[in-house]
């Protein structure tokens, strides 16, 4: 992908991380890393992002909080879970209250590995997000330009 | 007097990293009461030592918070150390404190960042976190990990840190201390940081003590308690004193941990300087049988880890007290009366690590 076809717009949730992932997710938006500069914007509303970014395996009690977020977000979205937790549940898979990865609630789209999960391959799962999104507009039938 | 309404705050709010969910009264713009519902991080982790034997439980241990890991580490292999009455080499004990003040610099920083987010100050929020990420490349220099480092194992350290390297760390955080200093500046004396600071969340010497709050929290309340002095790891034969202000607010808050930082690097100056030589790690054998009880100073607060073991590989009990759960009370003890676009700053002021808080 040579040019981004839009400005991604991304709501971060932490379903039940230990931190580690999110703070690289917030270290991607500041200086060093800065996605900001691609015009990826971290934005609180679920309705106004076009990414749903989730950090950390899911268990009862936010299992609804994350099916929450992702029915507020506006069609065609895409999901990248970020981090061995969201992906598989990761070193907590056999605690008690650990239902599993975020897969086990939406679709996800991305996968992004790492316990603490990279800035760098927090970005690139973010930018094949993008691919993604790109390809369920078409599948609209509009492109997103 | 208006009626009384209810606003869900959290667990997804642009403020907070984290799920925190408070159930917010109102009546028109001042908040009466707040009900605070948890359990979104909860993983149950401390389950997980009948599944994991002693060793493999340092690494998830470490995983209770990404932001305190490293001390989280060090808390269950003192403890467990303790019970099995391992002497680990004085080199261990040096580093284990260069890490740990390491990793409060890049918490309080995050905080700080945080805290600027929450009042609106994005630029300092960006200044914050650009001068953190030169912590983070020491800490993925010495240790191989950003946020997760792994590094602390029953009876010393996996990793070494030869003494040239010490030495050259030493000369960058010098330079991270000048970066700081204007940003200490903003924090210290700016008119918009001060309007939105100072006299918020009021909470008294007495209240702090009887509220059972913790670290900074009560340090920035007048009480003199660290959980370091208690002379743990090299803590003994450094020389430093709890930092303490008078103010109980917002402000003397956010001063406690402006000034904790330049403490830490100072702690870190000694660390290096009085670096002993040798060995960081020995052998251990056998199993944990006993039980025990370490207190530590996480940047949080005074964190309290009680392991017991009978003998076997699994232990049969592992319990973390964390910080921010001794400081939720005081948190809402300060809620009733402030205004709801204070209650972000409010939320921050204690510097919440839910993860750590519920497991």
């Amino acid at each position: 992908m040579s040019f981004l076809p839009k400005s991604p717009w991304l709501v971060h949730y932490d379903a039940s991380s230990c931190n580690g992932c999110d703070i690289e997710v917030l270290a991607c938006l500041t200086p060093i890393y800065d996605v900001e500069r691609f015009g990826v914007l971290n934005i609180g509303n679920p309705k106004h992002a076009d990414i749903f970014v989730v950090t950390g395996s899911v268990n009862e009690q936010n299992k609804t909080v994350v099916k929450n977020i992702y029915d507020q977000m506006a069609e065609p979205k895409v999901v990248v879970a970020v981090g061995a937790c969201a992906s598989s549940g990761g070193i907590f898979r056999e605690c008690y209250n650990v239902s599993g990865g975020v897969d086990t609630v939406i679709p996800v789209d991305v996968y992004v590995p790492g316990c603490a999960a990279r800035p760098e391959a927090i970005i690139d799962g973010v930018v094949q997000g993008l691919g993604v999104l790109e390809a369920k507009y078409q599948e609209k039938g509009k492109a997103a330009s | 007097m208006g009626e009384r309404t209810i606003i869900p705050f959290g667990p997804q709010h642009p403020v907070l990293p984290e799920p925190l969910h408070l159930d917010l009264v109102l009546e028109d713009e001042k908040v009466v009461g707040a009900v605070p519902s948890i359990g979104f991080v909860h993983r149950g982790l401390e389950k997980l030592v009948e599944k994991r034997d002693f060793q493999e439980m340092a690494f998830v241990i470490e995983r209770i918070c990404g932001i305190c890991s490293f001390i989280h580490g060090q808390g269950y292999v003192q403890t467990i150390e303790a019970i099995m009455n391992v002497e680990i080499p004085d080199r261990a004990r040096y580093l284990r404190s260069f890490w740990g003040e390491l990793s409060r610099v890049h918490s309080h920083l995050l905080w700080a960042g945080l805290m600027a987010d929450a009042f609106g100050f994005e630029s300092l929020f960006m200044h914050c976190w650009r001068v953190r990420e030169k912590v983070l490349d020491i800490f993925e220099e010495t240790t191989g990990g950003r946020v997760i480092h792994s590094v602390c194992k029953i009876g010393g350290l996996w990793k070494n840190v030869d003494n040239d390297t010490l030495q050259r760390i030493g000369a960058v955080l010098r330079e991270v201390a000048k970066e700081i200093q204007p940003l200490a500046d903003v924090f210290r004396r700016d008119y918009t940081v001060q309007k939105r600071c100072v006299g918020l969340g009021l909470l008294t010497k007495e209240e702090a003590f009887q509220l059972g709050a913790v670290g900074p929290m009560l340090r920035a309340s007048g009480v003199a308690m660290d959980a370091r002095k208690l002379g743990y790891a090299a803590y003994g034969e450094l020389e430093f004193e709890p930092v303490t202000e008078t103010g109980g607010d917002c402000q003397a808050r956010t001063l406690v941990r402006i000034g904790e930082i330049y403490q830490s690097l100072d702690l870190i100056r000694q660390c290096i300087e009085k670096m002993p030589d040798g060995e960081v790690a020995v052998p251990v054998k056998g199993n944990p049988q006993g039980e025990f009880l370490s207190r530590l100073e996480q940047p949080r607060g005074e964190a309290i880890y009680y392991g017991k073991g009978d003998g076997t590989k699994y232990l049969d009990r592992f319990r973390v007290r964390t910080p921010t759960f001794a400081n939720l009370i005081p948190l809402l003890h300060v809620l009733p009366g402030c205004d709801l676009a204070d209650v972000p700053l409010l939320a921050l002021t204690i510097d919440p690590c839910i993860s750590c808080t519920e497991r």
